[in-house]
């Protein structure tokens, strides 16, 4: 009776008035309240082409972080110092609707971070040859507009981000364009699609650093929050890396770093099983 | 590494005490061209055998207004810093048992924009992991930072004139740190500091920030493709680089206290 009164305190308001004695009373056992262990990532759901009215779209469900990418192609004149690439444009929207941090207006720091990171990813991945996206070098080329909008934030948004981004590349399917060389109009044939040609799938592993020592894998928001520092991995097929993300936060050493690289490549071999 | 001989046949440290500007501020100008020995063995051109970094220059308190500021110089690359703090904060911003820590980082042309953004969290979560915040609760520490030239390396210039600001303001700190850029070129030959010319030329772009301590590793910001080796070498060279930076550091800060 008195045992579960206290079990009670502990649970409820000591969680509220020392959040981060309770998570250490959890790291000392190596595991986390929600019953993970240190090194295990949450399952991931993955729904794609959810959306009929874009050209691409997929939804991925990292535990309760859920993030919706729609990809939408449309027409533009290429750039004139790159006349024969075409341009991939991405945008990360945390609206409040996803968490009370958030309020409504221009997007906050949080959001135009994960959207610089982005299109970090795009551009150093290769993940998209941009010459694929042209149709008469000089006067037209395809821009895809990718929108990813956060539903529920519970931590390690970038993770989810890459994952919905290179899913709904995947199913995009572009409609085949011929000029037409007496109007020099663009015709557009939406019988005839095609899929985009994806040359790499990069995957990002994040992970959060606590009280300068402790490693945990994919943070929830309130790990997120508690941490002392944070570290994003993005990895290719060839064990390449993409970007080493640290923004900040405690040291890290070289030996953890490695640590870091080989659960990095672990999870990239999980990853690509779901999503081919 | 560097031996002491090469060192002090290279190392000038001209101190010009300029009366226009004032008591209490001195002007200095440090001349270190580090040259460090590569443990790959690469030669990197126009520098010369071995990597090198570029010639630095450091000048403190040159604003008046700022409680402390620093104009940072890395080759052509040059970025001025000012510190306001700490000082009062707004109640929405404000943080019970520490000090909020602000960065704003402009663009020598143009309004700042998301890159900027990025950039300016990546600078304030590597000065949050060094200034003792704690000292000071429910106050605000705002970084300034105007690009004045970008010729190559401007991140870790911005990380170098950050830290001289603060150490200016009398912000207290657990450790210093320094930010260096590496340079992986198509054949994997390594450059440090790279100038805008490599960094374009360059198949990947790594720059790390370091702390003074222990070296290790508080912030990175990659761009382009690289494998595990060779991030391994080019932190292991960052980590190389990372102590002439932080002689350079302490000479200059020396130089400036031993007159006054």
């Amino acid at each position: 009776d008195s045992s579960v009164y206290l079990r009670y305190i502990f649970n409820t308001c000591f969680r509220t008035v020392e959040p981060l004695e309770y998570y250490r009373r959890f790291l000392k056992e190596n595991c986390r309240p929600d019953g993970r262990e240190l090194g295990e990532f949450r399952t991931t759901t993955v729904n794609i082409g959810s959306i009929s009215t874009a050209d691409g779209s997929a939804l991925v469900k990292l535990g309760n972080t859920t993030v919706i990418c729609g990809v939408k192609a449309e027409f533009a004149a290429p750039p004139t110092d790159a006349p024969d690439k075409g341009y991939v444009v991405p945008n990360v929207d945390l609206p409040p609707l996803c968490s009370s941090r958030f309020r409504s207006g221009p997007p906050g720091e949080e959001a135009q971070v994960a959207s610089q990171f982005i299109a970090d990813v795009i551009e150093n991945s290769q993940i998209i040859q941009k010459e694929d996206l042209c149709i008469s070098p000089g006067k037209l080329a395809w821009v895809l507009y990718c929108d990813l909008i956060c539903l529920d934030y519970d931590g390690n948004i970038l993770d989810a981000c890459t994952f919905a981004l290179l899913a709904a590349l995947k199913n995009v399917q572009l409609p085949e364009v011929t000029i037409n060389e007496e109007t020099a109009l663009a015709e557009v044939n939406l019988k005839k699609k095609s899929y985009l040609n994806i040359r790499t799938h990069p995957v990002a592993t994040s992970f959060a650093v606590f009280d300068d020592t402790l490693l945990i894998v994919d943070p929830t928001g309130e790990e997120e929050h508690l941490a002392t520092g944070t570290l994003t991995i993005v990895m290719d097929e060839e064990g390449k890396l993409c970007c080493l993300h640290k923004p900040g936060g405690s040291g890290l050493t070289g030996a953890k770093l490695q640590d870091c690289m080989s659960r990095a490549v672990t999870r990239h071999k999980k990853k690509k099983k779901k999503i081919l | 590494m560097v031996t002491q001989g090469v060192r002090s046949a290279r190392c000038r440290a001209e101190v010009i005490i300029a009366a226009s500007r004032g008591v209490g501020a001195m002007e200095e100008e440090m001349h270190t061209d580090a040259k460090i020995r590569a443990e790959i063995g690469t030669g990197c051109s126009p520098r010369g055998p071995g990597c090198s970094l570029r010639h630095f220059a450091c000048e403190q308190n040159l604003l008046s207004r700022p409680d402390g500021s620093a104009s940072f110089l890395q080759g052509d690359t040059s970025v001025l810093a000012g510190v306001y703090g700490p000082a009062e904060v707004k109640v929405s911003k404000e943080i019970f048992n520490k000090a909020t820590l602000e960065v704003i980082l402009r663009p020598k042309i143009g309004l700042p924009g998301v890159a900027e953004k990025s950039r300016e969290r990546l600078i304030r979560n590597t000065c949050e992991a060094v200034v003792l915040g704690t000292l000071h609760p429910r106050t605000s520490i705002t970084v300034v930072l105007q690009v004045v030239s970008d010729a190559g390396s401007l991140l870790a210039c911005c990380l170098n004139a950050a830290c001289m600001a603060l150490v200016d303001a009398g912000v207290p700190m657990r450790a210093l740190f320094c930010g260096v850029t590496c340079a992986l070129d198509s054949d994997g030959t390594l450059v440090l500091d790279p100038t805008s010319k490599q960094e374009k030329e360059a198949r990947a772009v790594l720059t790390f920030a370091l702390d003074s301590v222990e070296r290790k590793l508080l912030m990175s910001s990659t761009k382009g493709l690289y494998s595990d080796s060779e991030l391994q070498q080019c932190l292991a060279a960052a980590q190389a680089a990372s102590q002439h930076v932080f002689r350079f550091y302490r000479e200059s800060l020396q130089r400036r206290y031993s007159k006054s």
